[in-house]
C-alpha cells in the first residue's frame, strides 16, 4: 500500500528534471524527500500523483501504477500542492465542504480524521480562505487533502511560508495521520523538518543522493566535523576558506561547520592560522554532523 | 479498492458531487463584484447606450440658411424645412464667406443657399437653383441630410405643380417592410443581444476554466475522483442559466424600452438563444484549453470573438457590401447566422421553416467546438 518508484526519468525540453530515480516508500511509513528548490520534489509528486508522464520508468501508489490505473490513484491520494490551492473567495467551512463532496464524502463522515487539525480553524470557519494566516491556510489546506480518507498523502513543501510554531504543530499533526495508518511522503527544504520522518531521501538536481533513516544518515558522516566560532563571522568563513587543508567550510547558526582534508588533524594548528589572521575569541569544538552537513557533502 | 457504496447510490453521489460543483461557481461568481457586474451591468448598458446614443437616424439638425433673395417662395421654403422635425434652423447668414466659418465652427451641419432673385427665376424661367452644403466629416449623416433636404424640396415642387398635367410621369411607391420607420435600434438589439451572449458565456466561462488552472486549484480537481466533462459541465452551467436571464432582459429592454416587436414566436426565440449560448459557452471551453491565464483568455476572447461579432457579423456592416474574401470569411462566424435568425424571428416573425439552415449551421458549428473541446482538454499537466 506504500509507493513504489523504480527508474524514473523526466526532462523539459533541456533539463533534466529527475534521472533515474528508484525508491520504495514503506506502506504507513513517514518519508521525506529532502532538497533544496530545483532539485525535482514537485516534478516527482506531481508524476505520484498522476498529473505528469514519466519520460521512463514506472511507478506505483498505493498498488496502483502511475499512467494505467491513474483513476484509482485519484481516488485513493490526498495532495497538497506547494502552492496555496484552494479557493480564496470561499470560506473556510465552504472549502472543506466542497472537496468532501467532490470525493463523494461529507465533513461528519471523516471528521475523526481531520478533528485534531480543524478544531483549531474551526473558530474562523466563516473567514474566506484567502484571509487566513499562512499557518492557518496549511491546516485548511491539509484539512481538504484529508477529508476523504486517503491511503497515500503526498505533500509538497507544505511548511514553506509557515512560522515555527505552526511548522512543529504541523509536524506534529503528520506524526498523529501516520498513526491513523496514511502512507505519507512530505518534501522540504528544511533540513531540520528531515529528522523528523522515517526514512528520507536527499535529492539534487533530479538525483538521489541517498536514502536511509535520519539517524544513520547523520551516523555515516565520514569525516568529523567542527564547530568554529570567532568574533568576526565573515572574517573567519574567508580565512577558513583560504586554509589550505580545508575540507569544508558552512556557515551554521553562529559558528563555521569545519572539515579538515587530512587524517591526523589537529585543531590547534587551526588556531595559530587563525590568529595568525588577526581573529579573536577562537573556538574549535568537535561536534556531531547534522543532515544539512551530510547534504552538503553528498552534493558537493 | 472498492468503497463502501455510500447510502444515496451511485446516481446520487453522481448527482451531489454535480450540485456541489456547480454552488461553488455561483459563489464564485456572487462574491466577484466586477464579474457580476460584467454580467448584469454591461448588458443594460449596452442595450441602452446602442439604443438611444448611436443611431442612425437624424433629429432636429442644426443647418444656417443664405438667402440672397429673400423673397416669398424662399420664405414658404425656410418654412417647411423649420417645420419639419427633422431640421433646425440655427441662423441666417449674409455673406458666401459666412459659409466656410460656420462650419468650421460645427455650428452647422449644412447650409442651404439660395440664389439672387429664386423666387423671380423660378416663375420667369421656370428654373431657379438652391444650393445644399453639407459637412461630410460624417459621410453616412451628410447623406441622410442631403435626401431629406431633396426630398422636403421635391414636395414643395410637387405642390407648385398640382394644377399642372405633365404627359409622362414616373411615380415610385416604395415601402420599407419589417422597419418601416426605419429605427435603427431594430438593427442594433439582436446585435447587441448577439454580442451580450457571446460574451457573458465564451469570455466569463473561459476566464472562470483559467482561473483554476492560473491559482493551481486545476491541480486538485485533477487530483480527484471528478472527471473532466464534469468540471466542464459544472463551470458552464451557471453561465448557461445566467446567459438566459441576460438574454430576458435584453429582450424586455428592447420591447417595454424600444417598442421593439417580436413578430415570431418567442419560444423559438428562447430555444435558438439557448443554442447560440450552447456555441459560446463551447468556444470559452476551447479558448480556456489554449490559454494559460486569466489574461490570455480575455485577450482572446475579446480580440477573437468581439472583434469578428462587431464586424463581420453584419451587425454593424452589412455583409453583402464587404468584398468577397470577408464575405466568405464571415460565414465562419457563429454570430452571423444567430443574428440573421434572431432578424427573422423578432422582425419578420417567420417560423423554423425558413431558418432551419441557419440553425443548423449553429448546430454543426457547435458540436464541432464540444468535440475540439473534450479532445484538447487534457486529464493531466501537460
Amino acid at each position: 500500500m506504500g509507493i513504489s518508484i523504480s527508474n524514473i526519468s523526466k526532462s523539459y525540453k533541456n533539463v533534466k528534471a529527475l534521472q533515474d530515480i528508484s525508491f520504495d516508500v514503506k506502506p504507513n511509513e513517514l518519508f521525506g524527500l529532502i532538497g533544496p528548490d530545483g532539485a525535482g520534489k514537485t516534478t516527482l509528486f506531481r508524476i505520484l500523483t498522476t498529473l505528469l508522464f514519466p519520460d521512463q520508468g514506472t511507478a506505483t501508489v498505493a498498488g496502483f501504477d502511475v499512467v494505467g490505473d491513474y483513476k484509482e490513484i485519484r481516488k485513493n491520494v490526498g495532495y497538497m500542492p506547494g502552492r496555496f490551492s484552494l479557493y480564496q473567495d470561499l470560506t473556510v467551512e465552504e472549502n472543506l465542504n466542497f472537496f468532501a463532496t467532490i470525493f463523494g464524502t461529507t465533513i461528519d463522515e471523516n471528521y475523526d480524521l481531520i478533528k485534531d487539525i480543524y478544531v483549531q480553524i474551526e473558530p474562523f470557519k466563516d473567514r474566506r480562505a484567502g484571509k487566513l494566516s499562512g499557518g492557518m491556510k496549511q491546516k485548511l489546506a491539509l484539512s481538504c487533502a484529508l477529508i476523504h480518507k486517503p491511503k497515500v498523502l503526498f505533500l509538497d513543501e507544505p511548511t514553506t511560508g509557515v512560522d515555527p510554531v505552526s511548522r512543529k504543530e504541523f509536524w506534529e499533526m503528520l506524526k498523529r495521520l501516520q498513526q491513523k495508518g496514511i502512507t505519507i511522503l512530505v518534501s522540504t527544504p528544511y533540513m531540520d523538518e528531515a529528522a523528523l520522518c522515517d526514512r528520507v531521501a536527499l535529492i539534487q538536481d533530479g538525483r538521489i543522493l541517498q536514502i536511509d533513516t535520519p539517524e544513520a544518515i547523520v551516523k555515516h558522516y565520514p569525516k568529523p566535523i567542527y564547530n568554529v566560532g570567532s568574533n568576526n563571522m565573515y572574517q573567519l568563513i574567508i580565512s577558513l576558506k583560504d586554509y589550505e587543508f580545508n575540507h569544508s567550510v558552512y556557515p551554521f547558526g553562529e559558528f563555521v561547520h569545519y572539515t579538515d582534508s587530512r587524517t591526523d588533524f589537529n585543531p590547534k594548528e587551526l588556531r595559530h592560522y587563525l590568529e595568525s589572521k588577526n581573529l579573536i575569541d577562537i573556538e574549535i569544538e568537535q561536534t556531531e554532523a547534522t543532515i544539512e552537513d551530510t547534504f552538503m557533502e553528498l552534493a558537493k | 479498492m472498492a468503497q463502501n457504496p455510500p447510502l444515496w447510490g451511485v446516481r446520487g453521489a453522481f448527482m451531489k458531487r454535480f450540485i456541489g460543483f456547480i454552488k461553488k461557481e455561483f459563489y464564485h461568481i456572487f462574491r466577484d463584484r466586477r464579474s457580476l457586474f460584467i454580467l448584469f451591468g454591461m448588458p443594460i448598458a449596452q442595450i441602452l447606450l446602442f439604443g438611444f446614443a448611436i443611431t442612425n437616424e437624424i433629429n432636429n439638425v442644426d443647418i444656417a440658411i443664405l438667402d440672397h433673395s429673400k423673397d416669398n417662395t424662399t420664405e414658404e421654403i425656410i418654412n417647411k424645412i423649420a417645420a419639419s422635425k427633422y431640421f433646425s434652423i440655427k441662423q441666417m447668414i449674409t455673406r458666401e464667406a459666412d459659409i466656410a466659418s460656420v462650419f468650421q465652427k460645427g455650428q452647422v451641419k449644412a447650409v442651404l443657399n439660395f440664389e439672387k432673385d429664386f423666387g423671380r427665376n423660378l416663375i420667369k424661367d421656370h428654373k431657379a437653383t438652391i444650393q445644399i452644403i453639407t459637412d461630410a466629416t460624417d459621410p453616412n449623416t451628410a447623406n441622410t441630410i442631403t435626401n431629406y433636404l431633396n426630398a422636403i424640396l421635391q414636395q414643395y415642387q410637387k405642390e407648385l405643380n398640382k394644377d399642372i398635367t405633365i404627359a409622362y410621369q414616373i411615380i415610385p411607391q416604395t415601402r420599407m417592410v419589417y422597419n418601416p420607420e426605419l429605427k435603427s435600434v431594430y438593427m442594433f438589439v439582436p446585435g447587441v443581444m448577439t454580442i451580450i451572449l457571446m460574451l457573458v458565456s465564451a469570455m466569463m466561462t473561459s476566464i472562470s476554466i483559467t482561473r483554476e488552472k492560473e491559482l493551481g486549484t486545476m491541480e486538485i480537481l485533477l487530483v480527484s475522483p471528478l472527471k473532466p466533462f464534469q468540471v466542464i459541465i459544472g463551470k458552464v452551467i451557471p453561465y448557461i442559466f445566467l446567459s438566459i436571464i441576460n438574454a430576458v432582459v435584453i429582450v424586455m429592454l428592447s420591447i417595454f424600452i424600444f417598442n421593439m416587436p417580436v413578430q415570431g414566436s418567442l419560444i423559438l426565440l428562447g430555444l435558438e438563444s439557448v443554442l447560440f449560448i450552447i456555441t459560446s459557452l463551447a468556444l470559452g471551453i476551447l479558448i480556456s484549453t489554449i490559454s494559460a491565464t486569466q489574461q490570455t483568455a480575455m485577450m482572446i476572447s475579446l480580440m477573437g470573438l468581439m472583434l469578428p461579432v462587431i464586424l463581420l457579423s453584419g451587425f454593424i456592416f452589412p455583409i453583402s457590401s464587404m468584398p468577397m474574401p470577408l464575405q466568405i470569411i464571415s460565414n465562419i462566424i457563429p454570430a452571423k447566422w444567430f443574428i440573421i435568425i434572431l432578424k427573422a424571428i423578432m422582425l419578420k416573425g417567420v417560423g423554423m421553416q425558413f431558418i432551419w439552415k441557419e440553425t443548423l449551421i449553429l448546430l454543426g458549428m457547435t458540436v464541432f467546438f464540444i468535440a475540439l473541446s473534450v479532445k484538447k482538454y487534457r486529464i493531466r499537466l501537460e
